[in-house]
């Protein structure tokens, strides 16, 4: 079974048509990657289908505009995939 | 259908918020400017308004479902496919159903019938948000009421 961070960086690959071996733990969908929020709206999409969750992005977006949380925090791919197992786990809860 | 006034459907027939899903009529005028230009002596529905009434129909949807809290605005088209011509003075049925609702955003399924026949269809994605403005969400709810949206009757469990 794909690790999170592994079915989130092929969703994206696939996505966005971004090699895959470019895409790491570390990168930054946003600063590293150049996705966009149109693009990160299919990633959504793909992400909500394949882990039967709804990533809260408005949540997460309204946080990074108030200044109380950062972008590195939700859009770097390490930390989305924590997010997202955070979710599946609460969901199972 | 107005086409000079992006009025793209002419009435709600149908609405099913347990489905998720909705219908309305979309009557080709016999005449219109747009008809001088697409195609001059031979006047064809352009696909593009085709794509706008699939887009309207699901936007009531989600305009619907949300209770006229949040406003549905086109980001995305996926897999249009114009699959045959429309007429001036045809009749259409534009239907969808709702096939995601994410935060911020949505994605609907639509197409087009005429006499029982597929038109077009195409998967649609919105960006959801709040009404920008209370005047917005005021001629919305007038539009609705021309076009018959049936909030108070919806299936809605």
């Amino acid at each position: 079974m794909p690790s999170t961070f592994d079915t989130v960086a092929n969703i994206i690959a696939e996505t966005c048509d971004i090699p895959r071996d470019t895409i790491q733990p570390e990168s930054h969908a946003i600063d590293d990657l150049g996705i966009d929020s149109l693009d990160f709206l299919d990633i959504a999409f793909a992400i909500d289908k394949a882990f039967g969750i709804k990533l809260p992005l408005e949540q997460w977006t309204q946080e990074v505009n108030d200044g109380k949380a950062t972008t590195e925090q939700y859009f770097v791919l390490k930390n989305l995939s924590a997010r997202i197992d955070d979710l599946v786990a609460a969901k199972g809860a | 259908m107005r086409l000079e006034y992006f009025q793209l459907i002419d009435r709600i027939t149908d609405l099913n918020l347990n489905d998720l899903t909705i219908r309305a009529e979309a009557n080709v005028p016999q005449a219109s400017t747009i008809f001088e230009g697409h195609f001059p002596g031979h006047p064809l529905m352009p696909g593009v308004l085709l794509i706008e009434a699939m887009a309207q129909t699901s936007g009531w949807l989600i305009v619907a479902r949300n209770r006229f809290e949040r406003m549905p605005f086109l980001a995305t088209v996926k897999e249009a496919k114009l699959r045959t011509f429309v007429s001036p003075g045809q009749a259409l049925v534009v239907s969808a159903k709702l096939a995601h609702e994410g935060s911020g955003f949505a994605i609907a399924e639509a197409s087009i019938k005429a006499e029982g026949k597929p038109v077009c269809n195409a998967e649609i994605t919105f960006r959801v948000m709040p009404f920008p403005n209370k005047d917005f969400r005021v001629s919305m709810e007038q539009v609705a009421a021309r076009i018959e949206l049936p909030l108070e009757n919806a299936a809605n469990g």
